[in-house]
C-alpha cells in the first residue's frame, strides 16, 4: 500500500522561495484535491515531487513508501511509481506516441512487453479515452490540441499504473465532454483503491467527475486550510479571497 | 542603374575546367574559410593520384553501365568545376563511370555504384544521364579509406525522375571533397540525399541548375558529426528559369571535442526566374560540448515575382523539456536522449524511399549515437530498456497495422 508523504517541503525557483513548508500525506485509496489561486505555488510542488531541474529544493523531503524521491533522478521516481501528468505535455518531434509508450512502459515494468500484448493493451486504453487510434503513430503531443494531449496523459497514467499520481491542472482547458472522458480515466486508475491521487486544480468542476476525499487550499507555497470535500463547495461560493489573506499573512 | 542592366548575383561562382584559373586557397577565401586546408592532404595543391578508389557498380537491368576514357563527348557537359579542388578532380581522372537511363525507361531497381577506398590520393568522375522521361534511382555508397576529390554529375531530361542517395560510410581518416552536380530539364523531378558519416574531411557541394521551367529539386541531408571530424554541405541551388521548385532540408547532430560542421546553404532566383518556389532549412543538434556549427543560409532573390522564398538555421542543444517529459515516463536519461536524437534526425530519415537504405542509415544513427563520450555513462541503465527502444519503429508500427 502506498503512501507520498511531503513533509515541510521548501522549494526555490532561481533563488525565489515558492513553497514554504508543505506537509501533506496521500495514502494508497485517497484522493486529495489542492486548490488554489493562480500562483501560489500549486504547479511548483507538482514539478518538484516530479523532479523538474528549475525546481531547487531547499529544505524537507518527499517520501514515498518511506524512501525519499527527492534523492531519486527524474527516471527514477517515475520507475518509483510517481506520475506527474502535466499542464502543459511537450512535443516531442519525431518520437511516435507507440514508440514513445512502449518504452516508457518497458522502463516502468522492467521488461518489454509483448509486441501483440502491449498493442492490444494501448489499443484498449485508447478506444476507453476515446482517442483515435491514428494518433499511435503520430508524433507525441506534435500538433495535438490542448483535449488530446490530456487524454495522452491520462493515457499514459493508465498504461503506466503508477502508485501515486499527480495531475497538474489536468482540467483546465478541456471541454465538458473531454473533461469527463479524462474524469472516467482517473476514476478507473483509482477505482482499486492501491492508488494514490494528487489532483491540483484551479477550479471545483473536475471534482464533481473526480470526488475527493480530502481538499487542501493552497496559498503562499502552503497549505492554509484542509477539509473534506465540503470545502471545495464553500471555494465554489466564495472564492479564494479570504484565504490569499490568510496566507499573505500567515 | 539603366533600364536595361539586371542585376548580377553576388552568389555567382567563376567556373572553369582549367586548375589554373583558381589560385591556391589560402583558407581566407570566402568559399575556403571554414574548410580546415591542412588536413585536406595538399588536395587543393595539385597533390599527385598515387591512390585508388575501386568504382564496382550494381545496377538495374535497364540501366547502361560504361566506364570511359577523359574525351568521351557525354563527360563533363553538365558541370563546369567552380573551385580549385574541383578542377583538379576534373584534370586528373583516367576514367569516369558513366551511367545511363534510356527514355522512358524505369529502372526496376537501385542503381548502386560503390566506390571503395583503397588508400592513397585518387580523383573521380561519374556521370548519371536520364535521358526524357527515365525514372531511376542512384546510391553512391562511399566506403574505405582514400584522400578523394571527385565530381558527379546528374543530368535529368525532360520529364525525368532521378532519386540519388550519397552515402558517405568512410572509414575514420577518409578524406573527400565532393561537386555533386544536378541539371534538371522541364518538368524534371531530382531528389537527393546525403548522408555524411563516416571520414575526417568530408566536404560536399551538392548544386541544382535548371535548363527550363518546371524543374523539381528536393535536397535532403542527415550527417553526425563525431571527435575531431569536420563534415561540411555546400549548397548552391540557381534558379535561372521560370517557375521551378527547391527544397532543401539538412539535419545533423554532432558530439564530443573537436566535432565540425559547415552548411552553407545558398540558394539565387534570377531576375528571369519569376514563379520561383524555394525554401531551405538547416538544423543541428548539440550534443556536447566542444562542438562547432557553422550555417549559413544566403537567399539571393533578383526578382520580384516568386512564388515562395524563405530559409531557416537552428542550432541548438537537446531542449531539456523533452528530456525531462520522457524522463518522468520513467525513460533513462541515455535512452530519452537518444530518443530525442533518433525523432530529429528520423524525420529525414523517414522519407528515405529505398528500405534498404533507410534500415542501414537508422543503423549508423545508433552506431553513432553508441560510440558518443555523453553517451557512455548512462550504459547500464540503456540496457535495462534496450528491448524496446531499440525496436525500430516500424515494427509496433506493423503491429498495430494488423
Amino acid at each position: 500500500m502506498a503512501t507520498l508523504e511531503i513533509r515541510d517541503l521548501h522549494v526555490a525557483v532561481e533563488d525565489k522561495e515558492i513553497l514554504r513548508g508543505v506537509n501533506l500525506t496521500v495514502r494508497a485509496g485517497e484522493t486529495h484535491a489542492i486548490m488554489g489561486p493562480n500562483g501560489s505555488g500549486k504547479s511548483t510542488l507538482a514539478y518538484a515531487i516530479a523532479g523538474h531541474p528549475k525546481y531547487d529544493v531547499t529544505g524537507g523531503e518527499v517520501l514515498l513508501d518511506g524512501e525519499n524521491v527527492l534523492d531519486m533522478t527524474v527516471d527514477e521516481r517515475a520507475r518509483a511509481g510517481v506520475f506527474l501528468a502535466m499542464q502543459y505535455p511537450v512535443e516531442v518531434p519525431g518520437v511516435s506516441v507507440s514508440n514513445f509508450l512502449r518504452t516508457a512502459v518497458t522502463a516502468v515494468r522492467g521488461e518489454a512487453p509483448k509486441l501483440r500484448d502491449f498493442s492490444k493493451e494501448m489499443r484498449g486504453a485508447m478506444a476507453e479515452l476515446q482517442i483515435d487510434p491514428a494518433f499511435a503513430q503520430r508524433n507525441l503531443n506534435e500538433g495535438f490540441s490542448g483535449g488530446e494531449k490530456k487524454r495522452h496523459e491520462i493515457l499514459q497514467l493508465e498504461m503506466l499504473k503508477p502508485k501515486v499520481a499527480v495531475l497538474d491542472e489536468t482540467d483546465s482547458g478541456l471541454d465538458i465532454d473531454a473533461l469527463k472522458v479524462v474524469s472516467e480515466g482517473v476514476n478507473r486508475f483509482r477505482e482499486g483503491g492501491e492508488t494514490g491521487v494528487l489532483l491540483i486544480t484551479h477550479y471545483t468542476r473536475i471534482l464533481r467527475y473526480v470526488k475527493p476525499d480530502f481538499v487542501h487550499v493552497f496559498a503562499s507555497g502552503r497549505v492554509v486550510e484542509e477539509g473534506g470535500p465540503e470545502l471545495a463547495e464553500l471555494l465554489e461560493s466564495e472564492g479564494y479571497e479570504k484565504f490569499t489573506k490568510a496566507g499573505a499573512s500567515a | 542603374m539603366g533600364v536595361e542592366t539586371r542585376p548580377l548575383s553576388t552568389l555567382h561562382e567563376r567556373t572553369s575546367y582549367d586548375v589554373a584559373d583558381f589560385p591556391v586557397p589560402t583558407g581566407r577565401e570566402e568559399e575556403w574559410r571554414f574548410t580546415p586546408l591542412r588536413r585536406l592532404r595538399d588536395l587543393h595543391k595539385g597533390a599527385e593520384a598515387d591512390g585508388k578508389v575501386v568504382v564496382d557498380v550494381d545496377a538495374a537491368p535497364e540501366v547502361k553501365v560504361e566506364t570511359v576514357g577523359r574525351t568521351d563527348e557525354r563527360v563533363g557537359k553538365a558541370y563546369v568545376p567552380a573551385d580549385r579542388v574541383s578542377a583538379q578532380a576534373y584534370a586528373s581522372f583516367a576514367q569516369a563511370t558513366l551511367i545511363t537511363v534510356p527514355k522512358e525507361v524505369v529502372a526496376t531497381s537501385p542503381t548502386v555504384v560503390t566506390l571503395r577506398g583503397e588508400g592513397g590520393v585518387a580523383y573521380g568522375h561519374t556521370t548519371v544521364v536520364l535521358e526524357p522521361f527515365a525514372q531511376a534511382t542512384v546510391v553512391l555508397d562511399h566506403i574505405g579509406t582514400a584522400t578523394y576529390a571527385d565530381n558527379v554529375e546528374f543530368v535529368v531530361g525532360d520529364g525525368a525522375s532521378l532519386s540519388v542517395f550519397s552515402l558517405q560510410n568512410w572509414a575514420d581518416d577518409a578524406v573527400h571533397l565532393s561537386h555533386q552536380h544536378a541539371r534538371l530539364g522541364r518538368d524534371a523531378k531530382f531528389t537527393s540525399f546525403t548522408v555524411s558519416l563516416g571520414g575526417d574531411v568530408v566536404r560536399i557541394a551538392p548544386s541544382v541548375a535548371y535548363d527550363a521551367p518546371g524543374g523539381d529539386a528536393e535536397l535532403y541531408g542527415v550527417y553526425f558529426v563525431d571527435k575531431d571530424q569536420h563534415i561540411e554541405h555546400r549548397l548552391l541551388v540557381d534558379h535561372t528559369t521560370p517557375n521551378c521548385r527547391s527544397r532543401v532540408d539538412y539535419r545533423g547532430a554532432l558530439q564530443d571535442e573537436g566535432a565540425h560542421t559547415v552548411w552553407i546553404g545558398d540558394v539565387i532566383i534570377r531576375a528571369e526566374a519569376e514563379g520561383t518556389d524555394t525554401y531551405e532549412l538547416n538544423r543541428n543538434l548539440v550534443l556536447t560540448d566542444g562542438t562547432r556549427v557553422d550555417s549559413v543560409p544566403n537567399l539571393e532573390i533578383l526578382t520580384g515575382e516568386v512564388a515562395g522564398a524563405g530559409h531557416a538555421s537552428a542550432s541548438g542543444r537537446l531542449d531539456d523539456q523533452h528530456l525531462f517529459y520522457l524522463q518522468a515516463r520513467g525513460i533513462p536519461h541515455d535512452v530519452a536522449r537518444r530518443m530525442v536524437v533518433r525523432g530529429f534526425l528520423g524525420q529525414l530519415v523517414d522519407k528515405i524511399t529505398v528500405p534498404d537504405i533507410q534500415e542501414q542509415v537508422r543503423t549508423a544513427i545508433d552506431k553513432e549515437l553508441d560510440r558518443g563520450g555523453a553517451s557512455g555513462a548512462a550504459g547500464a541503465a540503456k540496457q535495462a530498456v534496450r528491448g524496446a527502444s531499440d525496436e525500430p519503429g516500424a515494427t509496433i508500427e506493423q503491429e498495430l497495422d494488423r
